[in-house]
């Protein structure tokens, strides 16, 4: 059960090597969890994840999960959910694809659009239902700073993440009153494995602070979360850039 | 029964959970409710004053119980009621008052319910002298996980479980309760002020027997060597003789005014360190250094918020976090330091209270025992709230001193035996008797009791 400060007791992370959802529910088991289930394909970096977490005294397991494989969602995320109440559902599994490349391969990019995007619908609506049926719960939904704007250096995952982000929003007021609260976070460049070897953006953040933000919008109740907070202004600047001008930004 | 699905809070408006909530008006109706509780069960709930989630079931039923409101005998020589557990104290105090009779405890609400009184146990001004509400509960009817309606008297485990056991052994249906005689519905208030803590313990240790009713407002936003200043405030029921002679001919008329209520949306931020500052510092001020015998309205004495409708409001959207805690006599230096820790943290409280406590009472989870409670309220959006209470209840544990499940939204569950050595038996016994956990609340999922 959550408290008075939103925080969870019990913890669900979809794409369970997720660095920001790993400095999540590091941050998370500081506080009050308990109980942490890292869906994700059943590989070692997983099970190292798992051990990390269990070392700091949490009652950590793994459950192989694949988003691509939407067949087998319900059956999955079913059983995580029949052995008790999950306070917190962190969707975290996304892809970030090779432009260059994935734009001559269109199968390549199918599947950033398909984890990104399809996985995370069938995935949500999932945990969406099950959070209305336990009558609480938080389903935070990791969106970047991409979906606000495709842009020419990475549409691909940008158009997979806007499509995620209008969903997750959509779910959000679909569940509104409900006592489930859907929260988007929208990071900017986060300095991760993903990111290694990539040119650094202006603003350039940490998975610890993605995390942070994420204890503070749930305390909030945030409907959406930037991080940092400042990119709420520029990107809402951004948007309205001319089409003409913003294919000219270096970013 | 028409049932609804809404969104369901405490008093302190944090962490809502959705519930189905159904309002039984027999109590026939009340035992299809708990019969027919689905997986995730059932709780009672009464007037919602319980600041946390004791009276929310995210996902299973609420039964609002303020459908079953009949005050059903009121023995008028001997001052006792039996009524229904959805009877509030307002109402009970609307009826007995002018008949000479008055609640035996009272929070600084009316607005609650016997039923929600008996589920937490509550105490009022006068714990030092008359103890917690169960105290004075001769017998209670309450309707058990198997549907069957049990009559339980004190003495008896099951009484003991379900005083303070916060709605989670059963829905109570009826209470008989004993009453206290006034002449009048005036009370004689001696007002003091206190420079600091120790001049403010002192005060409450020397004198406080003199007086049935007891509470000292303190400001917690006082430093240095002011802090833990307060203001007394003391007093027992007027004798009929105290007062003028204007108001002799109807001593016993009760008409609290009420004000009208906050709007639905308030800011948040209205409560900060500066403007709570402000008051409390106003608050102080316009104490009397000493004064005696002052007559104030019972309703002005006990429960001056209910003056005003959903004051709960006033801490915006975000909500408030009510943190009662008690601690022994003897952990005069627990209470020091935390009353310093919280005055350095410049938590914004401008309804913090500290009253010493008498004898305890059997229950299991029952909150008093004997030594020092302080109170207070802080807005939920306070940056690192929630690391800085869970200090502030290690310093408690340490002490053996325990926080009010009544108020609690977020205590650490791994605390709560060393806070209620008889959990565990609270624990078995509700095993036995709703193994299959017909009654369960958020409150008990998140601290599992």
């Amino acid at each position: 059960m959550k408290d008075a400060f939103g925080l969870p007791q019990s913890l669900l992370v979809l794409g369970g090597t997720s660095e920001i959802a790993l400095a999540t529910a590091r941050r998370l088991i500081a506080r009050r969890t308990r109980t942490v289930r890292l869906a994700g394909r059943p590989t070692p970096a997983l099970e190292s994840a798992a051990a990390d977490l269990r070392a700091l005294g949490a009652d950590v397991r793994t459950v192989a999960f694949d988003a691509l494989d939407t067949e087998s969602h319900e059956s999955v995320l079913g059983k995580v959910f029949a052995e008790g109440d999950i306070d917190l559902v962190l969707l975290a599994f996304g892809v970030l694809g090779d432009q260059a490349s994935d734009e001559r391969d269109p199968v390549a990019a199918v599947r950033v659009a398909q984890t990104n995007y399809t996985g995370a619908v069938s995935a949500g609506l999932i945990a969406a239902r099950a959070l209305q049926t336990q009558g609480h719960g938080s389903l935070v939904v990791l969106s970047s700073v991409a979906a606000e704007r495709a842009r020419r250096a990475n549409f691909i995952y940008g158009s997979s993440k806007a499509g995620l982000d209008a969903f997750a929003q959509g779910l959000g007021d679909a569940l509104h009153g409900t006592g489930v609260h859907v929260m988007v976070v929208r990071p900017g460049f986060v300095r991760t494995r993903m990111t290694a070897g990539l040119e650094e953006a202006p603003l350039a953040t940490t998975p610890e602070e993605v995390a942070a933000a994420v204890e503070l919008g749930l305390r909030r109740r945030s409907e959406t979360v930037w991080v940092p907070g400042v990119l709420r202004v520029v990107m809402s600047g951004l948007r309205h850039l001319p089409r003409g001008l913003f294919r000219r930004l270096p970013v | 029964m028409p049932a609804e699905t809404v969104s369901v809070t405490g008093w302190g408006r944090t962490a809502p959970s959705t519930a189905r909530l159904i309002r039984p008006r027999t109590y026939e109706e009340a035992v299809t409710a708990v019969r027919d509780a689905g997986a995730r069960g059932s709780i009672p709930r009464g007037l919602g004053r319980a600041y946390g989630d004791a009276a929310q079931n995210a996902g299973g039923a609420v039964l609002d119980m303020t459908g079953l409101d009949q005050i059903h005998a009121i023995d008028v020589s001997g001052g006792s009621v039996l009524c229904d557990a959805g009877v509030s104290l307002h109402h009970l105090m609307e009826v007995l008052l002018p008949l000479g009779w008055f609640v035996p405890v009272t929070p600084g609400t009316r607005y609650v319910t016997v039923g929600g009184a008996i589920g937490a146990d509550i105490h009022g001004k006068n714990h030092h002298v008359s103890g917690s509400f169960s105290r004075h509960v001769v017998s209670l009817e309450l309707l058990t996980a198997d549907g069957t309606v049990r009559t339980v008297r004190p003495g008896t485990a099951l009484f003991d479980a379900t005083a303070g056991g916060m709605g989670l052994t059963g829905v109570i249906l009826t209470a008989t309760v004993r009453l206290h005689p006034v002449r009048t519905t005036l009370m004689s208030v001696d007002t003091e002020r206190a420079t600091d803590l120790d001049d403010l313990m002192a005060r409450l240790t020397a004198t406080d027997h003199r007086y049935r009713y007891s509470v000292a407002w303190i400001d917690l936003l006082a430093r240095g060597a002011a802090t833990g200043r307060a203001v007394l405030t003391r007093g027992d029921h007027a004798p009929l003789a105290a007062l003028p002679a204007r108001a002799r001919s109807t001593p016993l008329s009760f008409r609290p005014a009420r004000l009208p209520a906050p709007p639905a949306y308030v800011p948040q931020g209205l409560l900060t360190r500066r403007t709570v500052g402000l008051f409390n510092e106003l608050w102080y001020r316009r104490a009397p250094r000493a004064r005696t015998g002052e007559l104030q309205r019972l309703s002005a004495f006990f429960h001056p918020l209910d003056g005003v409708p959903h004051w709960n409001r006033v801490y915006g959207r975000g909500g408030f976090v009510q943190y009662q805690f008690v601690v022994g006599h003897g952990r005069e230096e627990t209470l020091r330091r935390i009353v310093g820790r919280i005055a350095r943290h410049r938590c914004p409280s401008f309804l913090a209270v500290l009253k010493r406590f008498g004898d305890a009472d059997p229950g299991w989870l029952s909150f008093p025992v004997p030594g020092w409670t302080l109170a207070l309220d802080i807005p939920a959006n306070l940056p690192g709230l929630g690391a800085f209470l869970d200090e502030l209840d290690a310093e408690v544990a340490a002490a053996q001193g325990r926080v009010y499940l009544a108020k609690d939204s977020r205590l650490r569950p791994d605390l709560l035996a060393a806070m209620y050595p008889r959990l565990d038996d609270f624990r078995t016994l509700r095993a036995e008797l709703d193994p299959r956990g017909v009654f369960v609340s958020d409150l008990a999922r998140r601290l599992t009791l």
